[in-house]
């Protein structure tokens, strides 16, 4: 049955890719030549449609791949397939730690990934920032932005929403 | 967060306006969830998205479900789960058809643009504000210098970064002890 399929499928996909965006992309190649819900264009089609909507590659491409392939349902299935291993392994996670949070040990551990994880934050917004700034004018947008996001503010939504009216006022 | 339904509603505004994947999630969830409502410490907040990094899926998916079970249990995960994947499955539905027609039109790749600059400024902003938090001591600082050249020079996975880091950290402090 195509959806037990579909579910089963994104399962395994969720379970596997460790890491997050980009890393589903290998499985999801696999996907498309072993059942071909979608085209290899269409999966690279997708990873430039995820830069120009909300959400998760992986989100994006199994809606997608469920939608064409069984409709509305087909999309909700695989998707709910995707994200089920998260579901289930985060909460075992969040149990233990809630159970050993106050271990010394583990203070020492977490206090030590704290560094590391700034440096994948820092290192994810430089691999956007090279994407966006690519000329004298985008730069001085992003120093405009930046000032008035340190210094105003607001929220991250009303900046986001400011900057696509930027984008279309600048032709950017 | 006073409810499930409270819940679920935040997490469908995070994932409608996060644009470029789990790290350009984090700028709206310190927003929401440290400045706003004061439910996480900002240490708190770093440490879900280590978490979130070596756990099997998708990083904004799993830090949404965390937070979620934080807060009310299994029910809370499933509600912050279906909330923070709903935009992009409703968007991603309606734009099936015409998917092509999007991608090139004018006006959504200007606005998108302005949005990849917006979310470049935004986790700047997010590192300068965390810093202190994080990098406490000299030990941190090289960490965090370390972790920049392994993932930067040497390509090595995020995954694998946090997992040496907790052992360096572990290490030194059995070390300090005898």
């Amino acid at each position: 049955m195509i959806y037990f399929l579909l579910f089963y499928e994104f399962f395994k996909v969720g379970l596997f890719a460790i890491g997050g965006g980009l890393v589903t992309v290998p499985f999801l190649f696999d996907l498309s030549a072993e059942y071909g819900w979608f085209t290899a264009k269409e999966l690279a089609d997708m990873i430039a449609v995820s830069e120009s909507t909300p959400g998760p590659l992986g989100v994006n491409m199994a809606t997608f791949a469920g939608f064409k392939t069984a409709g509305i349902l087909g999309g909700i299935v695989a998707t709910a397939g995707l994200v089920t291993p998260s579901v289930i392994v985060i909460i075992a996670v969040a149990k233990l730690m809630a159970k050993y949070q106050c271990n010394s040990r583990v203070q020492a551990v977490m206090s030590g990934i704290r560094p590391a994880v700034m440096a994948l934050i820092l290192f994810a917004g430089l691999q956007i920032a090279r994407l966006a700034i690519v000329d004298m004018l985008t730069a001085v947008v992003f120093a405009v932005m930046l000032a008035s996001i340190h210094f105003w503010k607001k929220s991250p939504i009303f900046y986001i929403m400011l900057s696509a009216v930027v984008g279309i006022v600048l032709k950017l | 967060m006073s409810s499930l339904v409270d819940l679920f509603l935040m997490f469908f505004k995070i994932g409608l306006f996060t644009f470029g994947g789990g790290y350009a999630m984090l700028p709206l969830l310190k927003d929401e969830l440290v400045r706003k409502r004061r439910f996480l410490e900002d240490e708190e907040l770093i440490d879900l998205y280590s978490i979130g990094q070596c756990t099997p899926g998708i990083i904004a998916v799993n830090v949404a479900t965390f937070i979620g079970y934080k807060r009310f249990g299994v029910a809370g995960a499933i509600a912050a789960t279906v909330g923070i994947i709903m935009p992009p499955l409703l968007i991603i539905t309606l734009l099936a058809a015409v998917l092509e027609k999007y991608m090139h039109n004018r006006y959504v790749s200007y606005a998108f643009a302005g949005i990849r600059i917006c979310v470049a400024a935004l986790i700047a902003d997010i590192v300068y504000g965390l810093w202190k938090k994080s990098v406490t001591n000299y030990t941190g600082a090289a960490i965090f210098v370390a972790a920049l050249i392994l993932l930067g020079i040497c390509n090595l996975s995020a995954v694998w970064i946090v997992i040496l880091a907790g052992m360096v950290a572990l290490g030194l402090k059995e070390l300090k002890k005898s």
